[in-house]
């Protein structure tokens, strides 16, 4: 009652100061300037592009081709319009030399009636208008070709078709080629997201524990509550910050969606497969997650008590940010192939476990006991590790001397040995 | 109210901290802890309050295992002294007391009487790193004994203060103690100890040297000091029988001798060899006691 007590003292201390703290304030609110961004990326980039659509003038001396041209250009390009131009070269270029027009046209037919073009812009960087109308032309060319040699227009249209090409998996669990482009995404973010939170929490954690131990205030602290109540409460008062930090970004980010769901369905959306993913991959991806936090978290702590000084907490955990990008490079390597057998291998590594495991997850169709074993692996793990962390961060705590962190850690455990 | 220390010994690998220790130390009075630096005593604290394991022996208060159910009848002035640099003297005191079992308002209207009597009480709200380093002295030492607790040890509690800010400590501990704590506490000030303690132990390399109520340990340490000033020449004192040791001081010398007997033959032998202002013999002190018994080497 008593321990459980002061856990809370600690846990409530340790979220208050960090959710107080400038870092916190200063960090959430980028994060959610960017999402609040990434979502409204094409209001912005129409923001800063011209209201009006770009005209291309076109001296049209050919009777008939300024029509298709003009409907398929417009067609793929919105911003921009086709006009016709009844003037002579010299003054159309002038024109566009004046700005009043993007670019002009002159379209005429050589000898042997096919179209003959030339194009006069200021800016030749801008070859993205440039090719849409030479594309135009040539379509329109390959028409006029094929009706001089006499062929028929509906056995064109049929040799132009797209081969139909269908793929079927026989295995009725294997999902579809849908679902894995979906799951690809999902599992990207959900990877990502983790890599980022255990580098930035791990990182934060590390540094508190030093922060404490060069301020000595460590010595006072574990006088009043065990190293391994405070240990504890530390980690899992920084994991709420994270998941706050998180939550605000989330409920941003879901409200703004929200308010414009209708514009970004086919946009971004669609391209990481958010709408309808199995609630199964969300469960187990905060599963995953959360234990991975807890494993890396552990980890830090261990880490953070054992140096003297805050400045070397991000030289202390260097251990961990190697596993954690090992991690993510295996992570991101297995979204190619899923099936390999090195990603069956390292998914059950418990440092790798809660990005690679959740990547088969997403793409594959993983045996249930594979899973649990995966869990159960991962929890054997951060208990033991748990139990270690407690045991090096009771001597290390005490501990201020600079030799190299495996010494340091024999030594912590040594101090804190009970008997003999 | 007696915290008891049976046999208890520290190894760190092959370096034995503290050797076989044995202590009784009486509750509701000031106990003194000397000894030069390395020689055990931050370890004897940090085995007290269960920082350390034990590698062998027994540690009780008034015959209980101390464990961390009890850390709220304890106090504690760790030798580094530590606080939190970006708090505020209110936060962090308010933290640190909710972790030894008080409430919040208690703690509040405590650390303003406290802070009322070291006449600082502008500090409540200014953040740690801000103050000097014998004010921040102050507030650690609040942090100990806000909660008033049963067993107080203070780890070096006056170094590094100015003669008035420990002459404010010293009273404030004296206060603490009369309301009934039991202080355990070290120094390597002498004249604190014998001010304020009425039993001590030095400890050289993690083994008591002397222990008891001061009185005894002077009594039975024998010699005594002897302060004379004389006109004619001292020196045929260095080699007379009984005298231990010979001090020249600006108007004559210091000795120490055997027994007080000696002091008697010393003024006998003086007759006739000049005018004599001063001839005192004194108890030796603490000072003396420590440097005989720890080593000349450590001052």
């Amino acid at each position: 009652m008593l321990l459980m007590n002061k856990f809370w003292i600690i846990f409530a201390h340790t979220y208050l100061n960090k959710i107080k703290s400038r870092t916190f304030i200063i960090t959430t609110a980028l994060f959610v300037l960017l999402v609040i961004g990434s979502v409204n990326i094409q209001n912005i980039v129409a923001l800063f592009s011209d209201e009006s659509k770009n005209q291309i003038a076109v001296i049209d001396q050919t009777e008939g081709l300024l029509a298709p041209l003009k409907l398929g250009i417009e067609n793929v390009n919105e911003d921009v319009e086709i006009v016709a131009y009844d003037g002579t070269e010299e003054d159309v270029k002038t024109a566009v030399q004046d700005g009043e027009y993007e670019a002009a046209l002159t379209l005429s037919l050589n000898d042997e009636g096919l179209p003959d073009a030339t194009y006069f812009t200021n800016d030749i960087a801008n070859t993205g208008l440039q090719q849409a109308i030479q594309e135009q032309l040539q379509q329109i060319k390959v028409g006029i070709a094929i009706e001089q040699a006499g062929f028929d227009e509906a056995l064109v249209l049929s040799i132009n078709e797209a081969v139909s090409f269908h793929t079927v998996a026989l295995d009725e669990n294997a999902k579809t080629l849908e679902e894995m482009f979906q799951a690809q995404g999902v599992v990207y973010i959900m990877v990502f997201l983790m890599y980022i939170v255990v580098i930035m929490y791990g990182t934060m954690i590390a540094t508190d524990v030093a922060t404490e131990k060069s301020s000595r205030v460590m010595e006072l602290l574990i006088s009043s509550a065990s190293p391994v109540t405070h240990m504890f409460a530390k980690i899992i008062g920084i994991a709420l910050v994270g998941l706050t930090q998180i939550g605000i970004i989330v409920a941003v980010a879901v409200g703004v969606i929200s308010s414009q769901k209708d514009e970004l369905v086919g946009g971004f959306l669609d391209v990481f497969g958010f709408l309808d993913t199995p609630t199964s991959l969300i469960v187990y991806g905060i599963l995953f997650f959360l234990l991975g936090y807890l494993l890396y978290a552990t980890l830090a702590a261990m880490l953070g008590s054992l140096v003297s000084r805050s400045e070397e907490a991000n030289q202390a955990v260097t251990p961990l940010m190697m596993l954690i990008v090992i991690a993510f490079l295996i992570a991101m390597f297995g979204l190619t192939m899923p099936d390999s057998s090195f990603i069956t291998v390292t998914s059950f590594i418990p440092f790798f476990t809660p990005m690679v495991m959740l990547l088969r997850v997403g793409m594959l169709d993983v045996p249930f006991w594979e899973i649990a074993m995966s869990i159960g692996i991962l929890i054997a793990t951060i208990i033991i590790l748990g139990l270690l962390g407690a045991r090096v961060y009771k001597g290390g705590v005490l501990m201020y001397s600079s030799a190299n962190p495996l010494k340091s850690m024999m030594k912590a455990i040594q101090l804190s040995k009970k008997e003999k | 109210m007696t915290l008891l220390l049976e046999n208890v010994t520290k190894r760190f690998g092959e370096h034995t901290a503290v050797n076989n220790l044995s202590l009784e130390i009486p509750g509701k009075e000031i106990f003194g802890f000397l000894g030069g630096n390395g020689a055990g005593k931050t370890t004897t604290f940090r085995m007290i309050l269960g920082l350390l394991d034990k590698s062998a022996g027994n540690i009780s208060w008034n015959g209980e295992q101390i464990n961390y159910g009890k850390s709220n009848m304890i106090g504690y002035l760790p030798e580094e002294r530590g606080l939190y640099p970006k708090l505020k003297v209110k936060e962090q005191i308010i933290y640190l007391g909710r972790l030894r079992g008080m409430g919040k308002q208690e703690i509040v209207s405590e650390l303003e009487k406290w802070l009322e009597r070291f006449k600082v009480p502008e500090y409540m709200d200014k953040k740690v790193e801000e103050l000097s380093k014998g004010n921040q002295q102050k507030i650690q030492f609040i942090s100990a004994v806000i909660h008033k607790p049963k067993l107080l040890i203070l780890d070096e509690p006056f170094s590094g203060l100015d003669p008035v800010n420990v002459e404010m400590l010293k009273e404030a501990v004296l206060d603490v103690k009369d309301s009934g704590t039991s202080i355990v506490f070290s120094s390597h000030q002498m004249d604190h100890v014998e001010e304020m303690c009425e039993h001590l132990c030095i400890l050289q390399k993690g083994k008591p040297v002397v222990q008891g109520a001061l009185r005894e340990i002077k009594r039975s340490f024998g010699k005594k000091n002897l302060i004379v000033h004389a006109d004619g020449s001292l020196d045929f004192l260095k080699e007379f029988p009984g005298v231990v040791s010979y001090k020249k001081v600006m108007d004559g010398c210091k000795l120490q001798i055997k027994d007080e007997e000696v002091s008697q033959e010393i003024l006998q032998a003086l007759q006739g060899r000049g005018f004599i202002r001063k001839f005192e013999l004194e108890e030796p002190s603490l000072n003396d006691i420590f440097i005989e018994k720890v080593g000349a080497s450590y001052e």
